[in-house]
């Protein structure tokens, strides 16, 4: 097979604690070495990494691709693409598609998508219960064996409490994390935005703070007897941040994600009802962002994933209160994280983690890490990049974003799964205009 | 009046985002309107020729029947469209709707929706004035109106005067308008009712009290809310006869205001629930005077967003009547 040398990089790979300039020499799709610049032999290709960050490939564990069922959103061929645009390397996939991955089949039938588009690495999600009705729980071994990497019913939130029990008893015997949305539907209701004064001012029915907090501290007390690992998505709540940070000290084995809209946005977006910043959990107040913003850098919050949630412009441009919920975030996930570090001063380390080795780790993936041996997975990074997001530009098949028309800087210049370059920004041109 | 200023917004989708002097000039006008229903011929040709479409995807009795005599008096051609959500939600969506009306060219859309910020979402993508006749929970500008117009005609000026506004506050589109107009124009809002129909979030918008008599004390104006039965349902409140019984407004409780204190409410009213009889039908009741002077707010609100020469913002207004 071939070889590839990254050449004239800044390498930053917190896995190994490496952060300095250097060289990546990939051969049959494994790092053969990282060395100092020039240290390398030479290869079949070679990218110019001048001025660049060579990452571990980014990995996005939380991305809805909508198919099987919902073509008309985003294909896995058009999710992957719009993955490796953003410099993501491998992601998840949720499993409310349609029909439900909730069987072997349907897990089978993703792989397979994947496998024929052959861009970022796409590991299913399982259904935790048949057909995310929180009745009964799906056959989760059997999803296993086909290549689910994790549980979830995500959007459709557990309610039952002793079902969830079960779950995590039951998904520890496959070493399965249990990945939860939590929101109390009682508490939640119909609300369409977090409660609060801009909820108030437009009339508009409120989810509080307090249906993500009661459902997650409900979570972390079964969490205390069950065994298993309990992944949060989504943190959207300063008391969130407040419960996992106790749960953490406890020594229980949980792990919390963060949205970039939901470090970047607050419920303010709402206030021309603009049904791009509507979500699930939805935006909240300055206080909740500050202390995401806290969270990641201490830790408590270890990764951050984009929640990609594609849907058709039929089902935004529509009265805010019939508005689908969510946002497309594969194409933002990386410029908004860097955006964090440069105004909000997160270190890039730390963020570098929470894309990287972080998720891999929950998720117990072969990747995140740059060490000789580890599959050649990696993103060059141009931070000097100053780009214009336009929403039509986007790969998704959606173009459902709060972000069109925001400048950017920084962003995926070329971006290698398994030692193939899988895509490649001209320098000339931004980001978004050039694929390969 | 002030004849000179204009009034340029394209629509009325609410009173946050007007200026005080905007809101006056708005009174202003519906005063000089009034005058045309107190005629035997309760007609001015100001709008012949126009058409006014009413889109009602909410019952309504009052303010539909409100707005089509404002625009028959004024000579315009009224049509009414009443649709219910559910009918709609099978089938056509509301910016589809709206598209085919504008396609055929009516001069103005009056519509009311059980959603917040419906009235914002179709002036984004229409060619057409829309006057905000109520969305969901968050706003009914022409409501307000007439509430201060009937306000500033029995006490002289809304300015320095203490308003209470009592009942459900947390679903009021009513409340909401006229907090943002109450505080432009200088009053003092206080705002009452159960905590469960008055967040917290209430407090930036007024003094919050839970206890009627308390808080109704030394108000020049009492604005009653009316109370939605289905509230009970969702346990907002435990029963009707228990909300009443702490937030009927009863001659005792009126007694607790000052002594010229007036009384208002958006109406239809629930005699016994929100308000005693005795009081909605007493000397402090304005809340007939507040019907009559809807018609002459609708009357100025259309004449404001219709009557626009072409190339030019703003109406001119007919001095003494017809023009």
């Amino acid at each position: 097979m071939s070889s590839l040398l990254v050449h004239g990089g800044t390498v930053i790979d917190p896995a190994s604690g490496r952060h300095e300039a250097a060289d990546v020499l990939v051969r049959d799709g494994h790092v053969a070495g990282v060395a100092a610049p020039g240290s390398l032999p030479e290869a079949d290709e070679r990218i110019d990494a001048r001025g660049c960050w060579v990452l571990p490939g980014l990995i996005d564990m939380h991305v809805h691709l909508r198919e099987p069922g919902y073509e008309y959103k985003e294909t896995v061929a058009t999710g992957a693409l719009s993955a490796v645009a953003g410099g993501v390397t491998s992601l998840a996939c949720m499993a409310n598609t349609n029909p439900v991955n909730d069987s072997a089949a349907v897990t089978r039938f993703i792989l397979d998508r994947a496998r024929d588009a052959g861009l970022a690495r796409v590991y299913p999600i399982g259904a935790l219960s048949v057909g995310l009705r929180g009745q009964q729980l799906a056959e989760i071994g059997e999803m296993r064996e086909a290549g689910i990497i994790a549980v979830s019913d995500d959007g459709m939130p557990v309610a039952d409490g002793a079902l969830m029990s079960r779950a995590l008893e039951y998904s520890s015997m496959f070493d399965l994390p249990v990945i939860v949305h939590e929101e109390d539907p009682c508490l939640a209701g119909e609300g369409v935005m977090n409660e609060g004064p801009t909820s108030f001012r437009l009339g508009l029915k409120g989810m509080p703070a307090a249906a993500e907090e009661a459902m997650l501290a409900r979570d972390l007390a079964l969490l205390e007897r069950t065994g298993g690992h309990l992944h949060v998505a989504h943190l959207s709540t300063a008391g969130s941040v407040r419960l996992v940070r106790m749960a953490k000290q406890r020594g229980l084995s949980v792990s919390a994600e963060v949205t970039p809209h939901h470090f970047t946005l607050t419920d303010e977006a709402v206030a021309s009802y603009d049904t791009d910043a509507k979500m699930k959990p939805p935006l909240r107040s300055a206080e909740d962002v500050e202390a995401l913003v806290d969270g990641l850098r201490e830790g408590v919050i270890d990764v951050i994933a984009s929640d990609h949630a594609p849907h058709h412009r039929d089902e935004k441009d529509v009265e805010f209160d019939c508005a689908a919920f969510g946002i497309v975030g594969l194409e933002t996930l990386l410029p908004l994280c860097l955006r964090l570090v440069r105004d909000r001063g997160v270190p890039l380390e730390t963020i570098v983690r929470a894309l990287t080795v972080n998720p891999a780790r929950v998720l117990r993936l072969p990747a995140g890490g740059l060490a000789a041996g580890s599959v050649a997975d990696l993103t060059v990074v141009d931070p000097e990049w100053e780009w214009t997001l336009r929403r039509g530009a986007l790969h998704s098949k959606s173009k459902n974003t709060p972000f069109d028309g925001w400048t950017m800087k920084g962003a995926a210049r070329t971006t290698v799964v398994g030692g193939r370059i899988v895509w490649r920004a001209e320098p000339s041109a931004g980001p978004q205009e050039v694929r390969k | 009046m002030s004849n000179t200023f204009t009034f340029t917004a394209k629509h009325l989708l609410g009173l946050e985002n007007l200026s005080r002097e905007e809101i006056l000039h708005l009174i202003d006008t519906a005063e000089s309107f009034r005058e045309i229903s107190e005629r035997d011929i309760k007609k001015v040709p100001t709008l012949r020729g126009k058409t006014v479409v009413g889109l009602f995807y909410e019952p309504s009795t009052r303010t539909r029947t409100s707005f089509e005599i404002a625009a028959k008096r004024l000579s315009a051609d009224f049509v009414n469209m009443s649709t219910s959500t559910s009918s709609v939600s099978k089938g056509e969506t509301l910016l589809d709707t709206a598209r085919n009306i504008t396609a055929m060219r009516p001069d103005c859309l009056v519509m009311r929706h059980d959603r917040p910020g419906a009235a914002h979402y179709l002036a984004n993508r229409v060619d057409c004035p829309i006057i905000n006749a109520g969305d969901g929970a968050h706003e009914h500008p022409t409501q307000s109106l007439l509430d201060l117009l009937t306000i500033r005609d029995r006490l002289g000026r809304i300015e320095g005067l203490t308003v209470a506004i009592v009942g459900d506050i947390l679903h009021s589109r009513v409340t909401r308008s006229n907090v943002h107009a109450l505080r432009k124009l200088g009053a003092h809002v206080r705002l009452i009712g159960p905590p469960t129909l008055l967040p917290r979030e209430a407090n930036a918008w007024g003094e919050v009290s839970y206890d009627l008599e308390r808080g109704l004390r030394g108000a020049d104006v009492i604005m009653m809310l009316r109370l939605q039965r289905e509230r009970q349902g969702r346990n907002f409140l435990p029963s009707l006869d228990e909300y009443s019984r702490y937030f009927c407004l009863t001659r005792r409780a009126l007694e607790a205001a000052g002594k010229d204190a007036i009384v208002l409410h958006p109406g239809p009213i629930n005699r016994g629930i929100e308000i005693s009889s005795e009081v909605a039908d007493g000397a402090a009741s304005l809340i007939l005077d507040q019907v009559t002077n809807g018609v002459a707010v609708r009357m100025a609100v259309l004449f404001l967003l219709v009557n626009r020469p072409r190339g030019s913002a703003a109406a001119a207004v007919p001095q003494g009547g017809a023009p």
